[in-house]
């Protein structure tokens, strides 16, 4: 049949763009990451000044988000806090990403007994409770952002490992693969031209969907009182705190907590979204 | 008495966010007892039309008329649709291991339409389906009532499906390409079955093959790229083809008292986009007839599928 | 079968001997001494207690005493509340929070399944896109958002429900509710993916050409075939519960396992901290080979598979 079918890529911007949450999502995104870069800029104050005579204020002129116990403006704060919670959440992606495509590509290129033992390994260490690792990583190193995103990446890359690995398992034996190593391509070049391109559209989504769960962990140490030491505020210590302040001066538990929301709410849509728009099989 | 009557079916899906055109106009009946057959390349919309005569196809926009028995199908609700289906028109689809849930047993997919439609009780109907399986010749179906599909084999399977359409005693069975996932041994046997459903009830066949044709139907309709291009007996279609399509098909197919040295002649070229339907006749590129009317007007639907036939062009000249 | 069980099991004991080992290694790498922290204690004090806790002996000897404990259930000493062992902070708060969690997988798992058969039925219509934000929200928004938020409206404010601890049935309603939110949202949209998969396979059309209504179709064909997957993602679920219920009993401050957790990390008490580590893993764990198993024997296709196996066929 002479079909014209649209490219893979601009038949997935298409899928993508058509969908209003996602694109919503994207520029939320955006708005924030700028934030996060130029919002300390705008205002007089920076994350540390502590001004105890204007103590939990409510949002104003003077503080636009108001002030916290210290009398620290929220505003910067919660844009420096942007920063590192979305570092955090980044770096532990990228990092997850590099060892699972590692792992993964390498074990199922072996096949065999490689193969195997590198998945035993993996199933052994994926029935360890993930965030039990954090904790404990935590505890004994004590806080900071170094280890944090080695005790994130400890274990969350195996499950990068194991997309990678299904995916390239299932490439590998389309009939274009076959032909291009009978045509005495070597395994480097099927590598890089048929394996990957194909593959990179889990993984994008999968990368993409590590990022939430990563700003949730730091988040969730903050709560603990494992994460960011003061003064330095990421999203996680900042709502520690004002959920102890919560009745009287709700905005320190408001905000922290929006952005965190938002951000992962914008993560996750856009992650879901890009995993639909990248699946060859739903091209429609 | 006329089953099924379709008038000018159109059918249309939204594909990569444009229109694609799989029926584009057909009309046709099938009587009661009768076998019709529908032939057609990949793609030229015959599974498309049929399932629309059931409302299978819940992304597409349907047009036209399809009356069973008089009455409009498609003007039902969904609810009044499923008084039909299974009870008035079976279908029989082409992949008979997709087509079974591998988590139920066979004894249950069997008597699920049967109880759901108050012909039998959850204890008749057990026998009811050990009955069904005999008929279309399962060895040992008390076995088979508790196994699951993947236990099956294929031609089983394809039986079980064809049981489970003819459970209800329907007017109508459709059979979309029921032997093309088997072997041709097996697929023997699969037409063996269909022949003997009783003889009021209709059967609309798709096929690609020809021969299943010739064996099975008394008449058939030729389908190409969304349109019906030829319809009427099979003993005149197959010695006398009047479209150039047909023609060619036929002459693609090895005969046995043709000499063995003789050419098996294909058709070139592919079949038309269908999200951008050529203006005149679908088949006039790869036609070796081609005239330069064909390529403008599309020929009339009715008795003359193609301008050859029309008086005005007997002798390829406009009179 | 009974390879299959066995490979399991291996796993299974493996990953445990991981954790334990690792735990005790890491808790005995930390810099400094447990003991010391901002106090001074004199010279005899430290060496009794350190005889106490064992830890004047060689590395190797304390592990293989660890282990030994392990085997009969012991878990340790609290350091922070003197000669109270591990287990009974657990015995005390464990039924606790086993409630709590348990009302919260009660909820979870219909409500998610429920969500995410609708959408998938109704895909790509108001119903879908609106479950599906419901859920999104669900899992980005960490429990104790929700749950602060939930607290501050209805108790704070509205006063129609009590703010802490858990002596009632009103009690539980607001904690439960934000324990399950998360394992609903998950569940529901992996109920949805997996249905919306399973409606489009041909036994489906099978199904819907003998007559049944399609909301016959998605409950008796369209579920059995998309619950399969589901169950194995319950051992995640069993980890969110775990992970949400600390953040849920700080806030209600109810006074379950997770409390004592958040209480022995600040208070760094180490054995504490180690045995809840060792208790809560192996409870997960053994809650994700369970679930592994109920898969297997719930999907015929695997069934049948291992009869044949065993039978020889």
């Amino acid at each position: 049949m002479e079909h014209e079918f649209p490219g893979f890529w601009r038949d997935a911007w298409r899928r993508f763009s058509s969908n209003r949450p996602a694109l919503f999502a994207l520029w939320t995104l955006a708005a924030i990451a700028a934030m996060a870069i130029f919002g300390p800029l705008f205002s007089s104050y920076s994350y540390y000044d502590i001004h105890l005579e204007w103590h939990d204020t409510p949002p104003g002129p003077k503080f636009w988000f108001g002030s916290d116990e210290l009398g620290r403006d929220l505003f910067t704060r919660i844009w420096w806090g942007a920063r590192i919670s979305l570092f955090i959440g980044i770096a532990a992606a990228v990092i997850d990403m590099i060892f699972g495509v590692i792992w993964g590509s390498v074990a199922a290129l072996a096949g065999g007994r490689l193969d195997e033992t590198m998945m035993r390994v993996c199933d052994i260490l994926y029935a360890i409770p993930y965030l039990l690792v954090v904790i404990l990583l935590t505890v004994i190193r004590g806080s900071g952002i170094a280890t944090i995103l080695i005790a994130m990446t400890c274990t969350g890359w195996i499950n990068m490992a194991r997309i990678v690995r299904g995916q390239i398992l299932q490439i590998k034996e389309y009939d274009y693969v076959v032909a291009a190593r009978l045509n005495g391509a070597s395994n480097a070049r099927i590598l890089m031209r048929h394996l990957i391109p194909n593959a990179i559209g889990p993984i994008i989504a999968a990368v993409t969907l590590t990022v939430p769960t990563a700003i949730f962990t730091e988040a969730f140490l903050s709560f603990l009182g494992l994460g960011v030491q003061a003064p330095a505020a990421s999203w996680g210590v900042m709502v520690n705190d004002g959920l102890s302040a919560m009745r009287y001066y709700p905005w320190r538990l408001l905000f922290p907590s929006a952005m965190l929301t938002l951000t992962m709410l914008s993560f996750n849509l856009l992650g879901n979204t890009l995993r639909d728009a990248l699946d060859p099989r739903l091209r429609r | 008495m006329t089953l099924l009557q379709v008038d000018n079916l159109r059918v249309s899906f939204s594909l990569y966010g444009k229109e694609f055109q799989a029926v584009r106009g057909i009309s046709f009946e099938v009587n009661s007892g009768e076998a019709v057959g529908i032939v057609g390349e990949s793609g030229c919309g015959k599974s498309a039309a049929v399932q629309s005569i059931l409302r299978l196809l819940p992304a597409s926009k349907i047009e036209g008329k399809i009356r069973f028995e008089g009455v409009d199908l498609l003007e039902k609700s969904e609810r009044e649709m499923g008084d039909i289906r299974g009870l008035k028109i079976g279908m029989v689809f082409q992949d008979p291991m997709a087509s079974l849930n591998p988590t139920m047993t066979i004894g249950a997919q069997v008597a699920e339409g049967l109880i759901f439609h108050g012909i039998a009780s959850k204890r008749e109907a057990k026998e009811l389906a050990l009955q069904l399986l005999r008929e279309v010749e399962i060895q040992r179906p008390e076995e088979r009532l508790n196994q699951y599909p993947h236990e099956l084999s294929g031609g089983m399977r394809q039986r079980v499906l064809i049981a489970i359409a003819l459970a209800a005693k329907p007017r109508l069975l459709i059979a979309d390409e029921p032997t093309t996932a088997l072997d041709v041994t097996v697929q023997a046997q699969i037409l063996d079955v269909l022949k003997k459903r009783s003889a009021a009830t209709g059967l609309l066949l798709i096929t690609h093959d020809l021969t299943v044709v010739a064996e099975m139907c008394e008449r058939v309709l030729v389908f190409y790229a969304g349109k019906i291009v030829e319809q009427g007996l099979v003993s005149q279609i197959l010695s006398q083809p009047r479209h150039p399509y047909t023609q060619m098909l036929l002459r693609s197919i090895p005969h046995l008292d043709r000499p063995r040295t003789e050419r098996l002649q294909t058709i070139a070229g592919t079949p038309p986009n269908l999200l951008a339907p050529p203006q005149g006749c679908s088949f006039a590129k790869r036609c070796p007839y081609a005239m330069p009317i064909c390529k403008k007007e599309p020929p009339f639907i009715g008795s003359a599928a193609c301008w050859r036939e029309l008086p005005l062009f007997m002798n390829d000249e406009p009179v | 079968m009974i390879q299959f069980l066995f490979n399991k099991s291996l796993i299974l004991l493996l990953s445990l001997w991981v954790v334990v080992t690792g735990t005790f290694f890491l808790m005995h790498a930390i810099p400094g001494d447990p003991f010391i922290g901002d106090r001074v204690i004199p010279e005899e004090v430290m060496r009794s207690l350190y005889a106490y806790y064992g830890l004047d002996q060689p590395l190797w000897l304390q592990y293989i005493k660890y282990l030994k404990g392990l085997f009969h259930g012991d878990l340790g000493i609290s350091m922070v509340y003197h000669g109270r062992s591990v287990g009974h902070f657990i015995g005390e708060a464990f039924p606790i929070s086993a409630l709590l969690g348990l009302s919260a997988l009660c909820v979870a798992i219909p409500s998610g399944i429920f969500l995410g058969t609708i959408a998938a039925m109704k895909r790509n219509r108001w119903h879908d896109t609106a479950a599906m934000i419901i859920s999104t929200i669900g899992i980005s928004d960490p429990n104790f958002v929700l749950a602060s938020f939930l607290q501050y409206v209805f108790c704070m404010k509205l006063h129609v429900f009590p703010v802490a601890r858990l002596e009632s049935l009103a009690h539980g309603v607001l904690p439960t509710f934000a324990l399950a939110a998360l394992p609903t949202a998950f569940i529901a949209r992996l109920t949805r993916s997996n249905m919306v998969e399973v409606l489009q396979q041909d036994y489906i059309r099978t199904a819907l050409a003998k007559g049944l209504p399609l909301f016959r179709i998605a409950l008796h064909h369209g579920l059995r075939n998309a619950i399969l997957p589901v169950i194995t993602y319950l051992g995640p679920v069993a980890t969110q519960i775990l992970t949400g219920s600390f953040m849920i009993e700080r806030i209600f401050a109810i006074p379950g396992l997770g409390q004592w957790m958040i209480h022995s990390i600040h208070g760094r008490d180490y054995p504490m901290i180690l045995g809840l580590t060792v208790f809560f893993s192996t409870g997960l764990m053994i809650a994700m080979f369970l679930v592994d198993i109920a898969y297997s024997l719930l999907d015929p296709r695997i069934r049948i598979q291992k009869k044949r196996e065993a039978h020889g066929t």
